[in-house]
């Protein structure tokens, strides 16, 4: 006698025939496209999160003092530039919180305006103050005292904090951050919804049969192991899918962000397989483990909606 | 065994046995049944197409619970008890349909082995009792087959054996008899009957009273919902 039964372990035992069921065969499909997007949206999450902790290293922590000269618009008439602007970096390198202060050169006071005034800046004679740049250390100075204390030293001195619009910067980051976190809740309530009406087509598929094993005497959580295992194993199928397209997509994209975080840019403009390669080295931590995360949650997110939706249709059964 | 006291069943929800009277409620089709039935009892079950004989297997099988009284099988009220103390229960009563409902995605082997599966029996211990089974009806050549290339008759035995592998307590047929000729009607009996000797309560419903003249027993005859004979 052949025996069906004898080659059949019963780990691998279909009894509800759910490997022929409808439903199945396209949930990898959408649960692909919905893990490509939330990488993206993880992608996403993270680059905000990290441009915006370099413009708050770079900008917040560097302040510019304006060191009117004599005759210069402001600039109280009598005292010597050039005492005055030594007055006020002598001054700037004894505060605390400074770390480091510069004067700029008449030279790159030019550069800085030629965008502004074109080649003839330096022709124009006019009275420019005296530009120090200065960083900052984390904690930084007292930016009210410290100011109050440079117009004492040379009156009509300013000190320009890029704070304002670090602060807007920094909000900036965060809504980014937040929009793409609500993209992430979004696309796993949509997958869920998809797993779910996957699971109720192969339920409605296999209403006879779960009826049958019902009465023979199945309990609710072997019927909806069942069906959970399977969307879970489709949910993870398409996981891992999209996570293979999505992963170049993040890397690329991360490469033609680096710069914008420190990183130096590429020569031609376009990344390069070399950059590529430096780019998935240099991945935030946080990327290098949320993104395989992904497959393994759509595989929990499967196992759980289709659980969910298995015993909610069995309360039609005693 | 089987205790029933005053027992009603009124289908509701959206199910397909669902109805509803003119006046928006849904219909009783049982009320206020009582008997009992002993263990290692037989009883036929008799009355007209509609009279509910199909409703009280429901019940007895715990395909139902009943709307009102009590109905309390082998220790267990059926009303009350609790969702999960149902499928124990249910692994202690055979059913045989009408149309059999074998699963025609599985080898007769695999549906005659799904009692055991379901009750956590390993796949080493359970082949040996499904191979005697099906030696035991006849059906051992055809094993690896699928049901919907057997005859009518075959059928009903995979039917017989998946109902009896387990050993229940409780075997209820549903005109077990319906899809066979005189002869395969014979057979099925005397497996039935040999159930029964062996210990196991029966209750076979049926409107061929041929049938019932052959092989005499108590019998429980219902009209229209309601019960009219218990002798």
């Amino acid at each position: 006698m052949r025996s069906g039964g004898s080659r059949l372990g019963q780990r691998r035992f279909d009894g509800l025939g759910l490997r022929h069921a409808p439903g199945w065969r396209v949930l990898p499909l959408m649960v692909a496209a919905m893990v490509f997007l939330a990488a993206l949206a993880i992608a996403g999450a993270q680059g905000a999160a990290e441009l915006g902790r370099h413009w708050q290293q770079g900008a917040g922590a560097t302040l510019t003092v304006q060191v009117p000269r004599p005759g210069a618009a402001g600039a109280p008439g009598g005292s010597a530039g050039e005492n005055r602007r030594d007055r006020v970096v002598t001054l700037l390198r004894g505060t605390p919180g400074v770390a480091t202060v510069r004067p700029l050169g008449d030279a790159e006071l030019s550069d800085l305006l030629r965008p502004w005034l074109g080649r003839s800046a330096e022709q124009l004679a006019l009275p420019l103050p005296a530009v120090i740049a200065v960083t900052v250390t984390a904690e930084g100075p007292d930016l009210p005292a410290l100011a109050a204390r440079l117009e004492a030293a040379a009156p009509g001195t300013l000190t320009e904090s890029h704070e304002p619009w670090v602060r807007r910067l920094g909000l900036l980051a965060r809504s980014l951050r937040l929009c793409a976190l609500a993209a992430l809740v979004l696309v796993a309530l949509v997958a869920t919804a998809v797993i779910v009406v996957a699971t109720r087509a192969a339920l409605a598929s296999r209403r006879e049969v779960v009826e049958t094993l019902h009465g023979l005497g199945a309990t609710d959580f072997y019927l909806a192991d069942r069906f959970a295992r399977r969307a879970s194993r489709a949910a993870a199928l398409g996981g891992i899918a999209g996570l293979v397209v999505a992963a170049p997509v993040v890397v690329v994209l991360a490469a033609l962000a680096a710069p914008f975080v420190g990183a130096p840019p590429a020569e031609s403009g376009l990344p390069g397989m070399a950059e590529l390669l430096a780019t998935l080295q240099r991945l935030p931590p946080t990327l290098l483990w949320a993104l395989p995360a992904l497959p393994l949650s759509a595989a929990v997110i499967g196992y759980l909606a289709a659980q969910g939706a298995v015993r909610a249709w069995l309360r039609h059964l005693p | 065994m089987i205790r029933a006291e005053g027992v009603g069943l009124r289908y509701a929800g959206d199910g397909e046995m669902a109805a509803v009277t003119p006046d928006g409620e849904a219909p009783e089709v049982l009320r206020g049944l009582s008997f009992s039935v002993p263990g290692g009892g037989w009883r036929w079950l008799l009355g007209p197409s509609g009279a509910g004989k199909s409703s009280l297997l429901r019940l007895l099988h715990v395909a139902a619970r009943p709307t009102s009284g009590r109905l309390n099988l082998m220790g267990v009220d059926v009303g009350g008890a609790r969702r999960h103390d149902l499928p124990p229960l249910r692994r202690r009563i055979g059913m045989v349909y009408q149309d059999f409902r074998l699963l025609s995605h599985l080898s007769v082997f695999d549906n005659v082995a799904l009692p055991l599966r379901l009750a956590g029996r390993a796949e080493g211990q359970l082949r040996a009792d499904v191979t005697e089974m099906l030696r035991w009806v006849g059906l051992s050549k055809v094993a690896a087959m699928r049901p919907p290339l057997l005859s009518g008759g075959e059928q009903q035995r995979a039917a017989i054996a998946r109902a009896v592998i387990v050993r229940p307590l409780l075997l209820l047929a549903d005109e077990p008899t319906g899809n066979l000729d005189d002869i395969q009607a014979e057979r099925l009996m005397v497996l039935l009957q040999e159930m029964n000797r062996l210990g196991t309560t029966v209750i076979v419903a049926t409107h061929n009273m041929q049938l019932v003249d052959r092989h005499p027993g108590q019998a429980l005859e219902l009209a229209r919902g309601r019960l009219v004979r218990d002798a």
